[in-house]
């Protein structure tokens, strides 16, 4: 070793490298220097691990086994009765933005003033609290305004998700992942072939009948679209299959939904009403 | 047997010195739930690297079947859950996971944060930490679209709609990753790509300095 670790020497070299030896870096305490019982990382605290690991994992298989990943109708950007959610660790920024003085006008201050500062402050941690004193209650202003930030976390996250939930039951939708797996298990309790979820819609049955310029003319396919298909309003696809002639006319009569499907009482004579509810009647398509 | 082999690859290649640099290190007391159960607060680290090697092989596993184009992706995802064996599980673990890897990492960082540990010498080791957060949190954000239902397709078009709101450079932003006007075709490859290649290849990167500098520096001591 040409370099050797003789400290007669006026530069000491890294190894065959050219690299000078520094003497700037702080070596890590040496573990005599751990007060108490400290063991081998390995294998001795591995294996302790390992089996910890072991239940662990067990335990988030059996979880995945007995709850199903959620998956819900195919993507349609024509779908205007969807409420959209982020996943649950976004919450919280998502329900920030919806405050007065962070959006609209001022969604600068939303989307770049305070989260910017928050995360710019909890990436730069370390070079704003610089003191040597490590015990949180010692630290009575970092641990507080971690805190804070935590609960403001917790309570945001909470409002949307109650938010999300308020939406849900007043417009009388539930998940569509959960109304997914309910038509899957349906379908095969009753021994049919799991549905096809990717099929296009079929067609309506017919498409000349004078009920449909009645449809056309009182704006029912601004909402439930000139194919049936829907959109603000559910499909019509299929209805006559779900419904009886008496209660379509009953909800085209009356309305549903506290309004959300008007009342053609009046609009429309009864004589129309009854020709639309025959009409829709047929549309029995799978 | 592989003791010869070990010995042969060995001589040529001086490879003890690398591995046991890593394993052979103490595990002090304070730290070890063995000892004190209420240093468990110290596990949170390690089982976040054991969930998001999960993620890793999970989700190699899912792109066996997962195609990313706006026809197929979600047939294919429907197809793997359903009808593929063990689907449900492997899809279950990659997307429990992707909560449960947030949620470790957010306990190590509480962690670290209440217990100091990320005062002098270890301020690189809290940066880099918080990249490896962001890049989770990326990670949650373009996975999200990949099952292309309902509501990944409005999550996304909302998160790039709240990015695009940012002055200057949000339409670039926006456009980055769209790829075009709206959420489709190219958003979807785009993301898949993000998603699979150029995230994790920085989450790597980012972990191996993370661990790196914790052998470098050693574990912060007793409070």
């Amino acid at each position: 070793m040409a370099h050797g670790h003789n400290s007669n020497e006026k530069v000491v070299y890294v190894g065959d490298t050219r690299v000078k030896k520094g003497k700037g870096f702080q070596t890590p305490p040496d573990y005599t220097s751990f007060p108490g019982k400290s063991e081998a990382f390995i294998p001795n605290f591995l294996l302790k691990e390992w089996m910890v690991g072991c239940v662990v994992l067990v335990g988030f298989l059996v979880w995945t086994i007995a709850e199903p990943p959620p998956l819900g109708y195919p993507a349609d950007p024509t779908n205007a009765a969807f409420i959209p959610m982020p996943d649950w660790y976004f919450l919280f920024l998502y329900q920030f933005l919806k405050y007065p003085y962070v959006s609209q006008d001022y969604v600068l201050l939303g989307t770049m003033g305070i989260p910017a500062i928050m995360f710019g402050a909890l990436l730069l941690a370390p070079f704003l609290d610089t003191g040597k004193e490590r015990r949180f209650y010692r630290r009575p202003i970092a641990s507080s305004l971690m805190l804070v930030t935590l609960a403001a976390c917790v309570y945001l996250t909470v409002v949307s998700w109650d938010h999300y939930q308020h939406m849900l039951e007043k417009n009388g939708q539930i998940p569509e992942h959960h109304e997914r797996e309910e038509r899957v298990r349906e379908a095969i309790e009753e021994g049919k072939p799991r549905p096809n979820f990717m099929k296009k819609a079929a067609a309506v049955i017919e498409p000349d009948d004078p009920a449909a310029t009645i449809a056309q003319e009182a704006q029912c396919l601004g909402c439930h679209a000139a194919d049936l298909s829907g959109s603000a309003g559910p499909a019509l696809i299929g209805v006559g299959a779900r419904l009886s002639k008496e209660e379509i006319a009953e909800t085209i009569t009356h309305g549903r939904n506290n309004g959300a499907m008007p009342a053609y009482e009046g609009q429309l004579s009864t004589e129309e009403i009854d020709q639309l509810a025959t009409w829709l009647s047929k549309q029995t398509q799978e | 047997m592989f003791k010869n082999v070990y010995n042969w690859i060995d001589e040529r290649l001086d490879i003890t010195p690398l591995w046991r640099d890593v394993a052979d290190h103490e595990v002090p007391e304070h730290v070890n739930p063995a000892h004190h159960f209420s240093a468990f607060v110290y596990c949170f680290g390690g089982l976040t690297f054991f969930i998001t090697v999960i993620q890793i092989l999970s989700g190699m596993f899912l792109t066996m079947y997962y195609v990313p184009d706006i026809i197929n992706a979600y047939a294919s995802v429907d197809f793997l859950q359903h009808q593929v064996a063990f689907g449900q599980i492997v899809r279950g673990m990659h997307h429990f996971g992707a909560s449960l890897v947030i949620v470790m990492m957010f306990l190590h960082t509480l962690r670290v944060f209440f217990t100091g540990s990320y005062k002098a010498p270890r301020e690189m080791n809290w940066v880099v930490g918080m990249l490896i957060f962001f890049i989770m949190l990326g990670l949650g954000f373009t996975g999200y679209l990949l099952p292309w239902d309902n509501k990944a397709y409005y999550a996304t078009k909302v998160g790039v709609e709240i990015a695009a709101s940012v002055p200057y450079i949000g339409s670039y932003i926006a456009d980055f990753l769209y790829g075009g006007d709206i959420v489709g075709a190219q958003t979807l490859t785009r993301f898949f790509a993000i998603h699979v290649f150029f995230l994790p290849g920085a989450l790597i990167a980012m972990l191996a300095a993370h661990f790196l500098m914790i052998r470098r520096q050693g574990i912060s001591g007793p409070l």
